[in-house]
C-alpha cells in the first residue's frame, strides 16, 4: 500500500508540474468521493504508464536493431510461429494488472455510491436537484426553501442529491465534489456527496441537452454548518414564496439568473420517485392540475 | 407555400447558402462533364451496374474519401469555434448540427465504407475466389450505403441537419425537443445504409465460409480475411439491433408511438441501451479490419511471417464476444448501481488483454525482421505507440467510479479519437497506400506520403492530447463555447493548430494522388512491395476473374511460399469461367430507397407509399428473374493472360 501512495503522489506531482502548477479541477478534490476518484485516476495513470513505457521501449529497440538499412542485403528473417511461454507472459501480465484494477474498481464503485466515508454517522441533508432547459432547481425539503442555479451546502454533513429532469437527460456534475449522475424525467437517481472544506466550486450539466447546454451551470458554495443555518434563516426572512404559476414559467426553455424562494416546487409538483407507471399518471395529473391552478390564478386577478 | 416551407433550412447561415450554391454548381459540372465527354454510357455500363467486387470496392473507397473531407470540414469548424473563449463564429444551434453530422458522417459514412472498400476488394482475392457469394446483393449494399449517405448530406440544405448528437439520445431527439426534420434524416439515412451493411455482413460471411479456394483451410486464411470474417459476424449480430432501434425511433417521431418518450410508459434510456448494444460492437467492427490491415502490412515490411497467427485469431474471436458485453460503460452514470457498473467495468477492462496480445504479436513480428520504412509501414508503426496511449486511457475510462469524472468530458473525446484515428484512419491510409498499386497500377509517391504521415501524426498529437488535460479540468464535451475565466483557451488553441496541421496533411494526400497520377511510372510489377499473401499473386491490373486458375495454397502466406520455397500456386488447365451479369436493379433500388427515405423524412405519404410498392416490385421481379450469369471462354482468358503478362 505504501508503494501505491508513492505512485499516486508521483503521478500527481508530474501532472501538476506539466500543467503549470494550477491543479486540474478533477485532481483538486474537496470532498471524499472526489478524493477517491482522483486517487483511482492517478493510480491508473501510474500503472498504465508503466505498460506504455514497456511497449515504447520494445518498439524503439526493435526498430533500431532490425531496420533494413543496418542489415546485410542477404539477411533472411527467420520464420517463427510463436512461443508458448512468450504468449503466456503477454497474457499473464495484463491479466494480473486488469485483475488488480478490477478489485480497485469494484471497491470504488461501492464507496462512491454509498454515504461518503467519514460521514457515516451523520444525518444526510437531502437536496432535490432537478434540471429544466437550461437551469437547475435546488429544493431543500428539510429547510423548505428553493434556489435556482446556485447551491449552498454545509460542510461536515453528507449531502444526498435526488436528481431528476423536466426535459432531456442531463448530468449533474460538481467536479471537485465528485463525478456525475444522470437526471432523467421518469425516475429519481441518487448521488451522495460531501464537502470537506468551505469554498466556491463550479457545477454544471455535463450531458448534451440542446442549445443551452454550454451555459447550463451553477455555483456551489460550501460553508460551515453555522453559516449555512444563518443563510437558511436569512432566506426565510427575505425570500418570497414560490408559486406554481411562477414555477411553470421557469420551466420554459431559456436561461435564468440565480434566484431564491421559500417553499419548494415538490409540494405541487412532486418528484417522479416511484418510477415507470406511476410518474406517468402523476405527471399528467400535474399538467392538468397546473392548468387548473393557472386559470384559478387568473380568476383571482 | 406551407407545403414548401418544410424544405427550408430552419437555421440558415451564409455558410449554408454558400454550400447550396457549391453543391448546385458541382452537380451541374458533373452532368455537363459527363455529357460533353459522352461518358454516360461508360458510367452506366462499367460502374453503376457493375457487380464486380473490385469496382464496388473502389466506389466505396471514393465515397469514403469524399465523406472524410466532409467530416473533416465539420471538425475544423468545431475546433475553430472553440479555439478562443467566447467565440462568435457559430451559434449554439449551428455548432450542435456540426458536431452531430461530424459524428454520423465519420463513423457511418466514412469509416464504414472505408472498411467495406478493403473487404470488397481484398477478401475474394485473398481467398482465391472469383467474386463474393452474392455479387448483385453486394451492389445493392453499396447503393443503399451510397444513397443513405447522400440523404444525410442533403440535410443541411434541405430541411435542416440532425442536431441531437450522433448518439441522438431521447427525449432530446424526440418530436417535442427536436421538432425539425433533422433527426428524421438521422433515422432514415442510417437505416438505409445500415440495411446495406447488414447485407454486406451476410454476403461476406458466406463468401469466406463457402468460396475459399479448396486448399485454403480456415487457419490458412490471410489475417485480413480472418478479421473480415470476425467483423462480419459482429455486423450480423448487432446491426439488427440498430435497425429495430431506428425503426422504433422513427415511429416515435412520425406515428406518435411511445417507445422512447418520457410519458405514457416510454423509456428514454431504452434508446441509450439499444443504441450502445449496437454502438459499442460498432467500434470493433471498425477496428478489427484495421488490425487485419496492420497485420498484413507489418508482416510484409518486417520481411517476416506474422508472429503468433493462432493467438491473433483467438484474440479477435475473444474481442468480438466481449464487445457485446460492455455497452453499459457508455453510461456508468445512469444510476444502475455499483453491481451492474462493476460487471461492465470488468468486462471492459478484460478487452484490453486480447488487444494487448495483438500488440505484442506485432512487436514480435518486427523482432528479428528486416524493417523497411515505407509509407504504409510508417502508419503501422505510428499506430502502435499512439494506440497504446489510447488503450491506456481506455482502461482508465473503464474504471467506473473514476469514469464519473471523465464522462461527457473532453477526456472522453480525446480517448475515442486517440483510438479511432491511429487505429482506423491510419490503417485506412496505410491500406490505401499499400493496395494502391494493386488497384490502380501505379504507386503513390513515397516522399510526399512521408510528409503527410509525419504532419498527420504531429497534428494528431497536438489536436487531441490537450483535450485529456482540459477534460480533467472540467471542460464538458459538446459545449459550443466557454468563458475566458475557465482557462481552457490556451489548450484549445493548441488543438485548433493541431487540427489545422491535420487538414494540411490531408491536402498533401490529395496532392499526392494528383502528383502520382501525373508522374508515377506505370511499368511496375504485380508485386511492388515484395509482399506475402495471395492477393499479390495475380496480375496488376487484376483481371475481372481474379485468378485464371484457382490457386492451390499451402499456408497463410501463399505468395511468399511461391517466391521462396518454389511452391506451385497455379497448376492445371484453363477452364471457362462462370461470372455474374451486371445489373442496373441495385442502383435503381438504391435510388428508390432514397425517395422512400426522403418521403418519410418529410411525411410525404403518397410518394412514401409509391416508393414502398416500387421496392417490393423490385424484390418480386428479382425472385422471378432467370439469370444464369455468363461464361468467359478459355480463348478470352488466354488472350487476357498474355496481354497482362506482357505488361508486367
Amino acid at each position: 500500500m505504501k508503494l501505491k501512495s508513492v505512485l499516486v503522489l508521483l503521478v500527481f506531482t508530474i501532472i501538476t508540474v506539466l500543467t503549470g502548477c494550477e491543479p486540474l479541477m478533477v485532481l483538486d478534490p474537496k470532498g471524499p468521493q472526489a478524493k477517491r476518484q482522483a486517487h483511482d485516476i492517478l493510480l491508473s495513470i501510474g500503472i498504465m504508464s508503466f505498460i506504455v513505457i514497456v511497449v515504447f521501449a520494445i518498439l524503439i529497440y526493435v526498430l533500431i536493431k532490425y531496420r533494413a538499412s543496418k542489415q546485410s542485403p542477404d539477411y533472411e528473417p527467420p520464420h517463427i510461429e510463436g512461443n508458448k511461454w512468450v504468449e503466456i507472459v503477454c497474457v499473464g501480465i495484463p491479466v494480473i494488472i486488469v485483475t488488480y484494477f478490477s478489485f480497485v474498481s469494484v471497491q470504488s464503485n461501492y464507496i462512491v455510491e454509498a454515504k461518503p466515508q467519514g460521514y457515516q454517522d451523520k444525518e444526510p441533508l437531502v437536496i432535490y436537484a432537478s434540471s429544466s432547459d437550461w437551469k437547475w432547481h435546488f429544493s431543500y425539503p428539510e429547510e423548505n426553501i428553493e434556489t435556482i442555479n446556485y447551491l449552498y451546502i454545509p460542510t461536515d454533513r453528507p449531502i444526498e442529491f435526488k436528481l431528476y429532469s423536466f426535459g432531456p437527460i442531463t448530468s449533474f456534475w460538481i467536479p471537485q465534489l465528485g463525478g456525475q449522475k444522470y437526471a432523467m424525467s421518469n425516475m429519481v437517481t441518487t448521488l451522495n456527496l460531501a464537502a470537506d472544506e468551505p469554498g466556491e466550486m463550479m457545477g454544471r450539466n455535463a450531458n448534451f441537452s440542446g442549445k443551452g447546454t454550454a451555459e447550463n451551470m451553477f455555483n456551489v458554495t460550501a460553508m460551515s454548518e453555522k453559516d449555512f443555518d444563518k443563510w437558511v434563516k436569512d432566506v426565510k426572512k427575505t425570500a418570497k414564496p414560490l408559486t406554481e404559476g411562477q414555477f411553470n414559467k421557469f420551466l420554459k426553455p431559456g436561461h435564468l439568473g440565480q434566484m431564491t424562494f421559500t417553499g419548494t416546487h415538490l409540494d405541487f409538483s412532486p418528484a417522479p420517485e416511484h418510477h415507470n407507471s406511476e410518474p406517468t399518471k402523476s405527471e399528467e395529473g400535474h399538467e392538468d392540475h397546473s392548468q387548473m391552478e393557472m386559470s384559478d390564478h387568473q380568476g383571482h386577478q | 407555400m406551407d407545403f414548401l416551407d418544410r424544405f427550408a433550412v430552419p437555421n440558415p447561415s451564409i455558410a449554408i447558402y454558400a454550400s447550396m450554391v457549391a453543391i448546385g454548381l458541382t452537380v451541374v459540372a458533373i452532368f455537363a462533364g459527363l455529357t460533353y465527354f459522352k461518358k454516360w454510357g461508360y458510367l452506366w455500363r462499367e460502374w453503376l451496374t457493375t457487380v464486380d467486387h473490385k469496382r464496388i470496392g473502389i466506389m466505396y473507397l471514393i465515397s469514403a474519401l469524399i465523406m472524410l473531407f466532409r467530416g473533416g470540414v465539420d471538425a475544423i469548424m468545431m475546433r475553430a469555434q472553440l479555439a478562443v473563449p467566447d467565440n462568435k463564429l457559430m451559434d449554439a444551434q449551428h455548432y450542435n448540427e456540426v458536431f452531430s453530422t461530424h459524428g454520423v458522417i465519420m463513423l457511418l459514412f466514412m469509416a464504414m465504407p472505408f472498411i467495406f472498400a478493403f473487404m470488397n476488394y481484398l477478401v475474394p482475392l485473398q481467398i482465391g475466389a472469383r467474386d463474393v457469394a452474392f455479387p448483385r446483393l453486394n451492389a445493392l449494399s453499396f447503393w443503399l450505403f451510397f444513397f443513405g449517405a447522400m440523404l444525410l448530406n442533403i440535410s443541411f440544405v434541405v430541411g435542416g441537419s440532425p442536431d441531437a448528437g450522433w448518439t441522438s439520445y431521447f427525449p432530446l431527439a424526440g418530436n417535442e425537443l427536436s421538432p425539425s426534420v433533422g433527426t428524421n434524416y438521422y433515422m432514415f439515412a442510417i437505416q438505409i445504409s445500415g440495411l446495406g451493411s447488414l447485407m454486406t455482413g451476410i454476403n461476406m460471411i458466406t463468401t469466406i465460409i463457402k468460396m475459399r479456394a479448396p486448399s485454403m483451410t480456415l487457419m490458412k486464411m490471410p489475417m485480413f480475411t480472418w478479421s473480415s470474417l470476425v467483423t462480419n459476424l459482429i455486423i450480423v449480430t448487432v446491426f439488427p439491433v440498430l435497425t429495430v432501434a431506428l425503426a422504433m425511433g422513427s415511429m416515435d417521431r412520425l406515428f406518435g408511438t411511445h417507445f422512447f418518450t418520457t410519458t405514457n410508459g416510454g423509456m428514454d434510456m431504452l434508446w441509450a441501451n439499444l443504441f450502445w448494444v449496437w454502438g459499442h460492437p460498432e467500434v470493433y467492427i471498425l477496428i478489427l479490419p484495421a488490425f487485419g490491415l496492420y497485420s498484413e502490412i507489418i508482416s510484409t515490411f518486417a520481411g517476416r511471417n506474422l508472429y503468433g497467427y493462432k493467438s491473433m485469431v483467438a484474440s479477435m474471436v475473444i474481442i468480438s464476444a466481449l464487445s457485446c458485453l460492455v455497452w453499459a460503460h457508455h453510461f456508468f452514470t445512469m444510476g444502475q448501481g455499483p453491481t451492474a457498473n462493476s460487471f461492465f467495468s470488468i468486462t471492459t477492462m478484460a478487452i484490453s488483454v486480447p488487444t494487448g496480445v495483438k500488440m505484442f504479436n506485432w512487436l514480435f513480428t518486427l523482432w528479428k525482421g528486416k524493417i523497411r520504412f515505407t509509407v504504409p509501414m510508417l502508419y503501422s508503426i505510428g499506430f502502435i505507440p499512439l494506440f497504446v496511449i489510447g488503450g491506456m486511457t481506455g482502461v482508465m475510462l473503464a474504471m467506473s467510479a473514476a469514469d464519473y469524472q471523465y464522462h461527457n468530458t473532453m477526456f472522453l473525446v480525446a480517448h475515442f479519437h486517440n483510438v479511432i484515428i491511429p487505429g482506423v484512419v491510419f490503417a485506412m491510409l496505410a491500406g490505401l497506400t499499400y493496395y494502391w498499386p494493386k488497384m490502380f497500377g501505379f504507386m503513390l509517391n513515397e516522399r510526399i506520403g512521408k510528409w503527410a504521415f509525419w504532419l498527420l501524426s504531429i497534428g494528431f498529437c497536438l489536436a487531441f492530447f490537450p483535450m485529456y488535460i482540459t477534460g480533467l479540468d472540467g471542460q464538458a464535451r459538446r459545449m459550443y463555447t466557454y468563458s475566458e475565466a475557465t482557462g481552457y483557451g490556451a489548450l484549445n488553441m493548441v488543438s485548433f493548430v493541431g487540427a489545422g496541421i491535420m487538414a494540411i496533411s490531408f491536402a498533401i494526400i490529395v496532392y499526392n494522388v494528383y502528383y502520382s497520377v501525373r508522374y508515377s511510372p506505370r511499368n511496375i510489377s504485380a508485386d511492388p512491395w515484395d509482399a506475402r499473401s495471395l492477393e499479390w499473386a495475380t496480375h496488376t491490373p487484376v483481371p475481372e476473374y481474379n485468378f485464371a486458375i484457382t490457386p492451390n495454397v499451402a499456408s497463410s502466406q501463399a505468395f511468399w511460399d511461391t517466391k521462396k520455397k518454389g511452391h506451385e500456386l497455379f497448376s492445371g488447365e484453363l477452364e471457362k469461367i462462370h461470372m455474374p451479369n451486371n445489373s442496373g436493379v441495385p442502383f435503381i433500388m438504391g435510388a428508390i430507397f432514397f425517395v422512400w427515405g426522403f418521403s418519410f423524412i418529410f411525411s410525404l405519404w403518397i410518394p412514401a407509399i409509391i416508393s414502398t410498392i416500387a421496392i417490393l416490385v423490385c424484390l418480386v421481379l428479382r425472385s422471378f428473374e432467370v439469370d444464369h450469369g455468363r461464361y468467359i471462354s478459355v480463348k478470352e482468358i488466354e488472350e487476357t493472360e498474355i496481354k497482362l503478362r506482357g505488361v508486367n
